[in-house]
């Protein structure tokens, strides 16, 4: 027993002065590139790591209005043809023989227009759609070059500038919620609007949501509005069951939803 | 740009009931199916040459130089699809030098570079030094040159020399096999491991990518070999013929019973997505999934070489099966690529509706372009033939015994 008590602290030991050599050996290499993580990166990555940004979504509240679509569109440059969104509203019929439509003229943006009689609904709603920002996102996990990335706080993001336009991303999201834009031809998709957060605004799409359906905030932050929806809805995601993990969480969530 | 957005608002006209408006575009083409279809032809290829070297197949020995000439002209190839199909072909060496490793498709290059360069470059250097020595030495000038720069400059043609190159043949074949299944497993493994498409996620697809591309690398050595004897004018060696028909059949069996298995499995499971998979297979894919992949691509040639194992015919008729078999499977298999990449995308991820794929005629991702890359390996093996003489009986060209 003691014997091998021993051993063991011989290989600790062991093993120990052999990670001292290797970092006394590797740090003069290493060294230069520390200081600029901790001068430059850190000091960013240590205040985004403090947030985890997520979305909510009040199913019940959206109106359909397509007003979210439009403004993202614009804020984004999204191109205007009706095969690209970076986030789009269905609008869910529930028929009184059972029956679902969906549909999502133009992504929802012009409004929706129905010519099913009322007799015939039992019920609809309308459910805007976006990237998930999945915590374990596959779309991440498969790009070959890591061209698109999870930032400290939580926003997937696609570097435009070194995607090389694959697609693989694209077909390994359960959501439909990227696109290959045909301009620049990269994979490209919603980015929470980062370049708005970074200011310390909201995505244009929360912005201008005229009820409210959208909530935009901060998971980690006890105080945030998200934090509050959680308290006062009983939470769900879409597609739980591919454990992607999303940061866009719906109440009042319909179970045909996918 | 406007003539993707012409084809856009064609496509949706033939949408049927809900997609996500981002799926209206269908991302992997013409293109991507070729792909696997080529790497599937590299691995069978090689997998029947493995059998005269490793498995001491001596009945296929006719076939063996042209089956890894076959395999190295479809592996030159192979990447060309994929790099057209980038939308930045000129950032694709990111790929090598920035590779992404919990990425299934980062670790292309170097399956690739490896069944390339440690694989069949090194087999075939090895299989082919003696003869290139001889015909160095018969040449002159440049083309003296040029078999030089083959051999690399080893010229030792020594009983020690020509062991050692028989050796290392067999031990590259031995290192080949796994690779080979590496190569062909690791494209089925791109479909499989994506959770968010049931159509491919499968843990039988690097599988059935296997014994399908074992099928299809026979079945296309069969074809050629039978070809180029007729073209040579050179009678067909029955024997080895008979014997590539029995691997060709296993194969198939072997093929046939994984797919089905997988079918089986799927409609038993009767998970979400089974009414739109089976929608699909109704409305989008009966002609190139049941007629021409299950009823002409397996079911027939399958029957076929069952009766020719059975009840041999005289060798003139059965030489006629064995090459129509060949055929149909090869359009079987093109079938079974064509259905996997684009049946992948027909159908909704919200299992509400599907689209269709409309394949150009010109343009990059068009039909001539894919034509094209289905006929250079063809163009590429003739010119190898050229300078690496695949059958034995050439004379002059004749590996020297001792």
């Amino acid at each position: 027993m003691s014997d091998c008590k021993q051993r063991g602290d011989r290989r600790k030991f062991l093993e120990t002065c052999l990670k001292l050599g290797i970092t006394a050996s590797a740090a003069p290499f290493l060294a230069p590139i520390e200081k600029l993580r901790a001068s430059k990166l850190s000091r960013v990555d240590e205040e985004a790591l403090t947030h985890q940004y997520g979305m909510g979504i009040n199913v019940k509240a959206c109106i359909g209005c397509g007003r979210c679509v439009v403004a993202c569109k614009e804020e984004n440059e999204v191109p205007k043809e009706p095969f690209f969104f970076r986030t789009w509203v269905e609008k869910y019929t529930l028929l009184v023989n059972g029956e679902t439509i969906v549909s999502s003229p133009n992504g929802g943006s012009e409004g929706f227009q129905s010519d099913i009689s009322e007799g015939e609904i039992l019920r609809s709603f309308f459910v805007p759609k976006l990237c998930n920002h999945c915590k374990n996102p596959p779309c991440v996990q498969v790009c070959p070059v890591g061209a698109t990335f999870t930032t400290p706080d939580g926003v997937v993001l696609v570097d435009k500038d070194y995607c090389i336009g694959c697609r693989y991303c694209i077909q390994a999201c359960p959501y439909g919620a990227r696109y290959l834009n045909p301009i620049t031809k990269t994979a490209d998709k919603c980015t929470f609007c980062y370049h708005r957060l970074s200011k310390g605004l909201l995505p244009a799409c929360v912005e201008v949501c005229p009820t409210q359906a959208r909530i935009f905030g901060d998971t980690k932050l006890r105080s945030s509005r998200l934090t509050r929806f959680f308290r006062f809805n009983e939470i769900q995601v879409l597609k739980p069951d591919l454990n992607t993990e999303p940061q866009v969480f719906y109440a009042r969530l319909d179970g045909t939803v996918r | 740009m406007e003539k993707l957005i012409e084809h856009l608002y064609a496509v949706m006209k033939s949408v049927s009931g809900f997609i996500y408006p981002n799926e209206v575009e269908l991302h992997w083409g013409f293109l991507v199916v070729i792909y696997p279809y080529l790497t599937g032809l590299v691995a069978g290829a090689f997998i029947l040459a493995s059998l005269v070297k490793v498995f001491k197949v001596k009945a296929l020995q006719p076939t063996y130089r042209l089956s890894l000439l076959t395999a190295l002209a479809f592996l030159i190839v192979a990447p060309l699809p994929l790099l057209a199909h980038l939308g930045h072909p000129e950032r694709s060496i990111e790929i090598f030098f920035t590779p992404h490793f919990k990425s299934a498709m980062a670790m292309f290059g170097f399956v690739y570079a490896w069944y390339l360069m440690a694989v069949l470059l090194l087999e075939i250097y090895f299989e082919y030094r003696a003869t290139l020595v001889v015909q160095g030495n018969s040449s002159r000038g440049l083309k003296k040159l040029a078999y030089r720069l083959m051999t690399l400059w080893s010229t030792d043609l020594s009983e020690k020399a020509l062991n050692l190159d028989r050796k290392a043949v067999y031990f590259v074949t031995l290192l080949g096999i796994p690779s080979a299944f590496l190569l062909h497993g690791y494209v089925g493994f791109i479909f499989g491991s994506i959770k968010a498409n049931p159509w491919w996620s499968s843990v039988l697809m690097p599988v059935v990518f296997l014994f399908s591309a074992i099928v299809s690398g026979i079945a296309l050595v069969l074809i050629i070999y039978m070809i180029k004897s007729m073209y040579r004018w050179r009678p067909i060696d029955m024997k080895c013929l008979d014997r590539l028909a029995d691997f060709l059949l296993y194969a198939l069996i072997v093929d046939f019973s994984l797919e089905f298995l997988d079918f089986i499995h799927r409609l038993y499971q009767s998970e979400e997505s089974i009414g739109i998979l089976a929608h699909m297979i109704e409305d989008r894919l009966f002609v190139s999934l049941i007629i021409v992949q299950l009823l002409l691509g397996t079911l027939i040639p399958l029957v076929s070489l069952i009766i020719m194992k059975l009840k041999p015919l005289p060798d003139e008729l059965r030489k006629l099966i064995f090459f129509l078999s060949a055929v149909l499977i090869q359009a079987g298999i093109f079938s079974t690529r064509w259905n996997v990449v684009v049946g992948g995308q027909l159908f909704s991820k919200s299992y509400r509706g599907l689209t269709i794929y409309k394949m150009e005629l010109s343009g990059i991702e068009g039909l001539f372009m894919g034509l094209f890359l289905l006929v250079l390996p063809l163009v590429i093996l003739w010119i190898l033939t050229r300078f690496l003489p695949a059958w034995s009986d050439e004379p002059a060209l004749n590996t020297p015994k001792g």
